[in-house]
């Protein structure tokens, strides 16, 4: 009994919601590294794309919400989801179209991208704000939980309760979608294909008669899009506030880059990885651990190896170690 | 000095892995491109009186190439004559001072690289001439991107053309030897269905054996009505396949004769080949 | 220095003067007090700015945590100067938190030696085991310690305090702080095999903030310093002083005015000094062997290193060097303000600013970054009225609503705006900044 309390103590406080949050954390390095293949740099101004977008989706939700429109028991967001990525598409299109096509008409330096991407994430940082201000907003509506804890007590006699939001189930489902559909575009379809192509090599694709200006629009897109599935997943889970989507940036960087720049393999291995270890690292493990050892062993303290405030600390230190034995990151990137 | 340069090409040093990635593209891209013109006669391809260069200075001077259909070329001479910038300018990848360039009876001086692979002509770089993350078939199936019919029977003639393709299609191009990504570069050319394909130094870093049947298959290719036209470092081994030869020196023609009149010649025995 | 770029100069000169004596259009604030604020932040700033100059201008190095130097250096004031907390420094206390972090240090050292002459499996597992009871080791002597630190008088102290030593000792201190921690992660990036600089700068930068957020013991976390110790006299000492009364009378001037302005015209002087003093040695090494060898290798690392030139090497010493600087800066900011309050070192504000000042002024030059500091600095602070007096305008002819509303408290925001739209502006049109390196 208490082995099967301790387990269901280590689904609801530790799997579940680092599940979760590492699907949220790959969507976002899934949007850095088709960025990184195709265009070449580090976008600083993702988290802000994600964080935009998330502002639009919520604007719409509650447009939807004042005309009494809702999908029952799922979130509204998710109806206006779509609106959101067509507008953040849209913005994104704009920017390359205003700001980074010259750059790459001038074939300049990638590291000038990415100073240009800093403005860009300046700009997008101040229009978000501007829109929707700094404050903490939560939006999701609908059913709270797929199994409640008291629920699941009742039913199996277990002390432990377990509890599966709606939010969690749904991003872990959403993410599985998402990515499986970005995978069969990839590497079935002629527009996915070339793109593999442009970011293996891009003199080659353009004799090869592959349009770079159409492949750098669907990146576009594509980012886009998986940045406002992230943003709103992210923001469904725990709230939406633009800051924290600005600090969002070093799990990501950090999940794309343990994964391997530029593989779409390594970002979702990259961001589960990253999501474990923070969780693992700042869950206080005293319940568990009260669970399955002897009494006389049971932990004084909260057994918590540091404080949540640390989570960057712990990313950062993975990231460390992944790059000291495989310079590459996991999954061979395309870098060195 | 830096500021000598492209400023928005200036990247201070800068080789950050973690915020860019290396090696990108130096073709330009494809926006400034003119219009065929119809010019009927001549040869085949007749790249004509080529002047130019990629900077202030030129590093073509009044060199000409011709290749006859179905027909070998090849472009010998010793480092630094020039030979791939040649091969370049009738890929229009060189601004040309002077010359023209025509294909099968039309003017294509103007045309852009990815124009001219429409025209018909493939061509493949001497190095980074594969897709490597790409699987062998999809590195075909780039090939013929522009195509808009059924590719399937040129992909069909390349596997029958390089056999160990077919075994090898599922497997990342860059995990192969040697030799056997230049089967899939040239096989990526041909998946266009070029009536010129352009080879730079094909057989470079290969072995000697790899080096004679890749030599074979080029023959085979050309038996089919599609000229070629490559530049060697294997001089004596290419001039023996050449239906048409061109030493060049510095920039400019120096001796232009059979493969075989060539290999006879004495003085280009002596000076080019080594005795 | 040629006529335009004194011309610039003089016109971000005029801009502070301006902004001390007229209001005129709405523009400026016509008070020497927020002029003179400006015009000490716009000093820092420009300090700031030659540190991030050295690391990108000079070296190519992409430094994307300079609000971690700068709080490391505003750590400095703290430790340095205010009076240490005698009840604590017991042996459980203090001295047993001293003894946890020497074991911290001692278990990374003793990881690295293990790094460096093991191979294969064990090092692996030697590694982990080391690093593993370490860190409990660690945690076992380190968490009681804290408690006891934490727990003396949580309003007021909780924190070790500081040597009580004179202030501006503090501002070298910060300096050796930042460089300390340039070291290690210069050690750790520079030494793989691609160069990592973006991402681990973007990390620790995060990570020092978080541990100054959160380690009450050292510098009370968020629950701020107050009260540091200042290097220039009080404002209300002066306005008791009986010479300053006369001498702020005879300029016209009431004591309370006059006794701020000379507050922040001492600091301006203090600055001044350290940023004539930086620029100086700066331009010295530039044109030394030593600054033409970093020019060499930022123009051409292969053709340098093939002559011998231990790359590595010299972009660890100016990753450091531009790091120590930002520390510098980050401790003349607590300095000035007397207070450490570790809420507000945000990464957009201290890192991604100043890479507008160090672009916009012109990388590379370090006149052009101090010209950036000041110019960037000014628009950062006078954007905001601004944005306020236009959305006002603009919502003027609207009625009473939501949206005006919404306009007006938005107004705020449009800094942000402004800081990218200057910076994507500069990039496009004059990709080498305003005074662009020769």
């Amino acid at each position: 009994m208490d082995f099967l309390n301790a387990i269901v103590a280590l689904l609801n406080f530790v799997v579940i919601p680092a599940t979760s949050y590492g699907a949220q954390l790959a969507l976002g390095a899934l949007g850095v590294t088709l960025i990184y293949g195709i265009l070449r740099f580090s976008n600083f101004a993702h988290g802000d794309t994600m964080a935009f977008g998330t502002a639009m989706v919520i604007l719409v939700t509650w447009a939807f919400q004042s005309v009494g429109i809702h999908f029952g028991p799922l979130p509204t967001a998710l109806l206006a989801l779509p609106f959101g990525i067509a507008i953040t598409a849209a913005l994104v299109l704009a920017t390359d179209k205003a700001v980074y096509r010259f750059y790459r008409r001038q074939k300049a330096a990638p590291v000038i991208l990415v100073i240009v991407s800093m403005g860009v994430m300046f700009i997008m940082n101040g229009v978000t704000r501007f829109i929707i201000g700094v404050g903490e907003i939560r939006f999701d509506d609908g059913g709270r939980f797929i199994v409640n804890a008291n629920e699941f007590k009742k039913a199996t006699g277990l002390a432990e309760g377990l509890a599966f939001r709606s939010t969690q189930g749904l991003t872990i489902l959403t993410a599985i979608i998402v990515v499986a559909a970005l995978f069969w575009f990839l590497n079935k379809t002629r527009t996915g294909k070339s793109m593999r192509a442009y970011s293996d090599n891009e003199d080659l694709a353009l004799l090869s008669g592959i349009n770079p200006e159409r492949v750098v629009a669907v990146t576009w897109i594509i980012a886009a899009g998986l940045a406002v599935i992230a943003g709103t997943l992210y923001g469904l889970d725990k709230s939406f506030k633009a800051f924290n989507y600005f600090q969002l940036l070093l799990p990501i960087f950090a999940s794309a880059i343990v994964g391997g720049l530029g593989s779409p393999l390594g970002a979702i291995a990259g961001g589960f990885l990253i999501a474990f270890t923070e969780v693992g690292f700042t869950y206080a493990w005293k319940k568990v651990a009260t669970y399955v050892l002897p009494d006389a062993l049971a932990p004084d303290g909260l057994a918590q190896l540091l404080s949540t405030d640390y989570k960057f600390a712990v990313s950062f230190a993975i990231l460390v170690i992944v790059l000291l034995f495989k310079p590459t990151g996991l999954f061979k990137g395309k870098a060195v | 000095m830096s500021s000598s340069r492209n400023p928005y090409k200036d990247d201070r040093g800068n080789k950050d892995r973690s915020i860019t990635k290396s090696g990108g593209g130096e073709l330009e891209y494809p926006t400034k491109g003119g219009k065929a013109r119809p010019a009927p006669g001549g040869p085949f391809l007749a790249a004509e009186n080529m002047t130019g260069g990629y900077g202030a200075a030129d590093i073509l001077h009044d060199c000409t190439l011709t290749v006859e259909k179905g027909q070998i070329a090849v472009i010998v001479g010793p480092n630094g004559a020039g030979k791939s910038t040649a091969m370049k300018a009738v890929f229009g990848m060189l601004n040309l001072r002077g010359g023209h360039v025509k294909l099968d009876g039309e003017d294509i001086t103007a045309l852009t690289p990815q124009d001219r692979v429409a025209k018909g002509m493939g061509f493949v770089p001497q190095v980074n001439n594969v897709f490597p993350s790409m699987s062998v078939e999809e590195n075909l199936e780039m090939g013929a991107f522009i195509r808009k019919d059924d590719f399937r029977a040129t992909m069909e003639q390349v596997y029958d053309l390089f056999p160990i393709l077919k075994d090898k299609r599922r497997q990342p191009a860059g995990e192969l030897s040697g030799g056997q990504r230049q089967q899939v570069a040239v096989g990526r050319a041909l998946m266009t269905k070029p009536k010129l394909l352009m080879l730079d130094e094909p057989t470079a870093g290969v072995s000697p054996i790899v080096m004679d049947e890749l030599f074979d298959r080029i023959i085979e290719v050309a038996r089919t009505g599609i000229s070629i036209l490559m530049v060697e470092q294997n001089a004596r081994q290419a001039l023996e396949i050449a239906d048409r030869g061109y030493v060049l020196v510095q920039g400019a023609n120096k001796y232009t004769d059979t493969g075989e009149a060539l290999l006879a010649d004495p003085e280009v025995r002596r000076t080019f080949l080594g005795g | 220095m040629n006529l335009r770029n004194l011309l610039l100069f003089g016109f971000v000169a005029l801009l502070i003067v301006l902004e001390g004596t007229t209001t005129a259009f709405g523009l400026f604030g016509g008070s020497w007090n927020t002029a003179l604020g400006i015009l000490n932040m716009g000093l820092i700033s420009a300090i700031l700015a030659l540190g991030v100059n050295m690391q990108w201008g000079y070296a190519g190095l992409f430094n994307v945590g300079v609000v971690g130097f700068v709080a490391l250096g505003g750590l400095a004031p703290v430790l340095v100067s205010t009076q240490p907390v005698t009840e604590v420094w017991t042996t459980q206390g203090a001295g047993r938190l001293i003894l946890a972090l020497l074991i911290g240090l001692a278990v990374i050292a003793l990881a690295i030696v293990l790094y460096g002459r093991l191979r294969g499996r064990n090092r692996t597992l030697a590694i982990l085991a080391v690093l593993i009871g370490g860190f409990f080791l660690f945690r076992a002597v380190f968490d009681p310690a804290v408690d006891v630190v934490e727990s003396f008088q949580p309003a007021t102290h909780s924190n070790l305090g500081g040597l009580g030593l004179p202030v501006l000792l503090a501002w070298p201190v910060g300096a050796l702080f930042a460089a300390g921690a340039a070291w290690v992660i210069g050690k750790t990036a520079l030494g793989l095999r691609s160069d990592y600089l973006a991402i681990a700068t973007l990390g620790i930068g995060e990570i020092i903030i978080a541990v100054m957020k959160n380690e009450d013991w050292l510098a009370r976390g968020v629950k701020n310093v107050i009260s540091i110790p200042r290097p220039v006299p009080y404002e209300v000492d002066l306005q008791r002083d009986p010479g300053f009364i006369d001498l702020a009378a005879s300029f016209g001037s009431d004591p309370v005015t006059a006794s701020t302005v000379a507050v922040k015209l001492l600091y301006a002087g203090l600055f001044v000094v350290i940023l004539l003093a930086l620029i100086w040695a700066s331009e010295k090494a530039l044109n030394s062997p030593w600054g033409r060898m970093m020019r060499a290798i930022r123009d051409n690392e292969t053709a340098a290193e093939a002559m011998g030139k231990d790359v590595t090497r010299r972009h660890l010493q100016i990753f450091i060097l531009g790091s120590a600087v930002c520390g510098l800066a980050g401790a003349m900011i607590v300095t000035l303000d007397s207070q450490l309050t570790p809420g507000t070192y945000n990464p957009l504000r201290f890192t991604f600013l100043i890479w507008v000042m160090v672009i916009v002024g012109g990388s590379g030059n370090n006149w052009g970054s101090v010209l950036g500091g000041f110019l960037i600095w000014f628009l950062w602070i006078k954007v905001e009225p601004w944005g306020h007096a236009l959305m006002g305008l603009i919502t003027s002819g609207m009625a009473e609503g939501a949206l005006k509303s919404h306009l007006q408290d938005s107004a705020a925001h449009m800094r942000l705006l402004t800081m990218g739209l200057v910076l994507l502006l500069v990039l496009r049109f004059s990709p080498r900044g305003l005074i662009p390196e020769r």
